[in-house]
């Protein structure tokens, strides 16, 4: 069990995130017991069964295209998607693309190179919970979670522009205040 | 000018917060190095070769009377007493301490700036026409469009992390001043044969290694739909752009590699989905955002205008600055006036603190407290009455602001260079120095007539040379600096006749201390070929660069100087 971030607190967590490499491939007969989240093109070669399984999660990579995962997206539980380096921000458009355009409504966590001053954009493009790297602290990265008390533009977390949402002043008078 | 609500102040207000706390866990030893960069960057802070740099944004180029004498202060009291104006309508300092940092950016927050997103890979600050809202030739008044986009931009979660750093420009008038095409993207404001607000959409322009005039993907874009197509072209950007090779990064690779009309595709596909939804903007917003660029309370005149023309006939130094420095404004009896900070032996672009409360002063007094920042590297009181001009002029000249040389030979724009940034491969101040030395006759630089020259101390072109007129690029070459020259590039603006162009390399690079005398060989050339009332540009345009290559290259420059030139191919 390790600590993560999920619906603004910190809990501990029994996901594990499957990263296989050429020396140890992940085999369908062979996977680990318990809840596992296995590589998005391992999850297409196998869907039917991971499916049945119930407590498998799907993570996708930053070059992934998220589209084919529709057709599972109402049963997952989990997608994760990777930050190989927190700098690549690919993932935020899938995020945004899974949330809104593909209708996913499970739990949405960011994994990989996850730190504190990312969050309050993870969260506005639509993840939900955070793999926060582990040698950080969790604690400090829930309180930088929402930096900003207001946001112009919208997002997946509220679409809807500043301008729509509030009556904003002009100038004269009471302008500006 | 945009006045900020309680939004505007609250998130400026917690970014400084938020910053404040970044820079304590650095020092603390709580951020690496790698993990603080971006988030200094994103403040404007870059690590340079004897300090921080600090770019402070100044959107779309406006700035008020008490924000410049702010800016002042900083360069006093965190600074060495100056300050560094970009040609991205930023203002840089050379010498803040990174400790000072959060508190130089509560100071802005202050006056209702920020350094917001001035640096990083991420959208930029939004540059536009200085002379929005005075020019007689403006089709649509850009700040509106220019503010809303400016807010739509702070903080988009979906963009902080691009592929590569992203440059907007928005230009409304006949003649374009923002270098649109030179931008990843460009918009430039017009109105439909039936009269409504439209903006055709450039992409994929920008200088840097591989320059590249941007292609136009739509036409006709209906204004509501500024922000979504944006954000379209954004996330095909972000999701499709290379990460690779951060040469090859910026959205311009991405619409060569997919083809312009395939780029164009995808953006609609992804349009379709965003559009109309709540990010359209709404009349009412628009309405809202434009109530704050209302005209000042003009007096049209033309009594003021006999006044002047005596003054002009009387005094050759004043004539000589009206040529230069006035633009003529929309409404009778008003100029804008440029001053230049382009004098002989100072850096282009800086201005000591002193002359900035000089110029807020100015401006007050002169016009309606305004300042405008323009892409050139000067400053411009936009709305000065004819009958001051005069009395502006002997107070600028004593200022060191008068120099009569706008849009001229020495007018140069450049980058800091290897005095300051630690990215150059070669100085721009010694060099630009060195020409405005050589080119110091007056009548001699009016005769030459307008002329761009552009200086970049390396390939991420900060300095435009790629469109000026003539451009010049620091080189390095094992270890030492030479300098490449081009020319025919062209910015878009008027003086290029509204054509965007970048500008061909005449042949091998030189040594610094010979580029007086290639600029005069080029000069020589043209003085020569010219026809009629043609500039340095359209000469180059007709004859192509043969006679100026065979001109400067036809015999040494000076003694030894041939084996140099050889040996550097």
């Amino acid at each position: 069990m390790a600590d993560i971030i999920r619906n603004d607190a910190v809990v501990a967590d029994g996901w594990q995130i499957l990263r296989p490499s050429a020396e140890a491939p992940l085999a369908p007969d062979s996977l680990p017991d318990g809840l596992i989240v296995v590589p998005f093109a391992f999850w297409l070669q196998h869907a039917d069964a991971l499916a049945r399984r119930g407590d498998a999660g799907v993570w996708l990579a930053g070059n992934e295209e998220p589209a084919p995962l529709a057709p599972w997206l109402p049963v997952l539980k989990l997608v994760a998607v990777d930050f190989p380096k927190f700098t690549d921000g690919r993932g935020y458009s899938i995020a945004y693309l899974l949330r809104s355009r593909l209708g996913y409504r499970g739990e949405l966590r960011a994994i990989g190179d996850v730190l504190a001053d990312q969050l309050f954009y993870m969260r506005r493009v639509g993840f939900d919970s955070f793999a926060v790297r582990v040698d950080k602290d969790i604690h400090h990265a829930l309180a930088a979670l929402k930096p900003f008390s207001d946001v112009y533009q919208g997002s997946w977390d509220n679409p809807v522009p500043a301008f729509r949402r509030h009556h904003r002043s002009g100038p004269g008078p009471q302008g500006g205040a | 000018m945009y006045v900020y609500d309680q939004i505007d102040r609250k998130i400026v207000d917690e970014r400084v917060a938020q910053y404040r706390d970044q820079v304590r866990r650095f020092l603390a030893g709580e951020l690496s190095e790698d993990e603080f960069r971006p988030l200094r960057l994103q403040n404007g802070l870059y690590i340079q070769r004897y300090a921080p740099m600090l770019r402070v944004a100044i959107p779309y180029g406006l700035l008020s009377a008490k924000q410049l004498r702010m800016l002042a202060s900083i360069a006093r009291r965190y600074d060495r007493g100056y300050g560094h104006f970009s040609t991205r309508q930023n203002i840089q300092y050379n010498w803040p301490r990174l400790e000072d940092s959060p508190d130089i950016l509560a100071d802005l927050a202050s006056v209702e700036m920020h350094a917001i997103q001035t640096s990083g890979n991420c959208v930029r600050n939004i540059t536009s026409d200085e002379f929005a809202g005075v020019a007689p030739d403006e089709i649509v008044d850009p700040r509106p469009l220019s503010e809303v986009l400016r807010q739509w931009s702070t903080f988009h979660p979906e963009f902080a992390f691009l592929p590569r750093k992203f440059k907007i420009a928005i230009s409304g008038s006949e003649e374009d001043r923002a270098a649109t095409a030179f931008h990843d993207i460009g918009l430039y404001l017009r109105r439909s044969p039936e009269g409504e607000l439209v903006i055709r959409v450039l992409v994929g322009g920008g200088m840097g290694r591989t320059p590249i005039v941007g292609i136009v993907i739509r036409d006709f874009l209906p204004w509501q739909h500024m922000m979504t197509y944006v954000e379209a072209i954004l996330r095909v950007y972000n999701r499709y752009g290379r990460r690779d090779n951060m040469y090859k990064a910026r959205i311009k690779i991405l619409v060569k590699a997919l083809g312009g009309e395939e780029f164009a595709r995808q953006v609609e596909e992804e349009w379709k989905f965003v559009k109309d939804g709540p990010g359209t903007l709404t009349r009412e917003e628009l309405d809202r955002v434009a109530s704050f660029f209302t005209a000042p309370d003009y007096r049209p005149s033309h009594e003021n205008e006999a006044e002047l023309e005596r003054q002009i006939a009387g005094n050759r130094g004043f004539e000589r600055w009206t040529q230069r420095a006035l633009k003529s404004h929309r409404i009778p009896g008003y100029r804008s006036v440029v001053l230049s900070l382009k004098k002989t032996g100072v850096a282009p672009g800086d201005a000591t603190a002193d002359q900035m409360d000089l110029v807020a002063a100015w401006s007050e007094r002169f016009g309606f407290g305004e300042i405008r920042v323009s892409h050139e590297q000067n400053l411009i009181l936009p709305d000065v009455r004819a009958g001051q001009l005069f009395t502006l002029w002997e107070e600028a000249r004593k200022a060191g602001l008068g120099t009569p040389n706008l849009g001229l030979l020495t007018d140069i724009i450049a980058c800091p260079g290897g005095d300051f940034c630690s990215l150059a491969n070669a100085k721009s101040i010694p060099i630009a120095e060195a020409i405005q030395l050589r080119f110091d006759d007056l009548d001699f630089l009016h005769d030459i007539g307008e002329l761009n020259l552009n200086i970049s101390g390396c390939m991420n072109s900060c300095g435009h040379h790629h469109a000026g007129h003539i451009g010049i690029l620091g080189v390095d070459k094992d270890g030492e600096e030479w300098y490449q020259v081009s020319v025919g590039g062209a910015d878009g603006s008027s003086a290029g006749r509204g054509r965007s162009a970048i500008g061909k390399v005449i042949g091998p690079s030189f040594k610094a201390v010979d580029m007086p005398d290639v600029i005069s060989r080029l000069i020589d050339i043209y003085l020569d070929k010219r026809q009629d009332d043609e500039r340095f540009i359209d000469t180059v345009e007709r004859l192509g660069i043969a006679p100026f290559k065979a001109g400067v290259y036809g015999s040494p420059l000076r003694a030894g100087a041939a084996e140099e030139v050889a040996s550097n191919g």
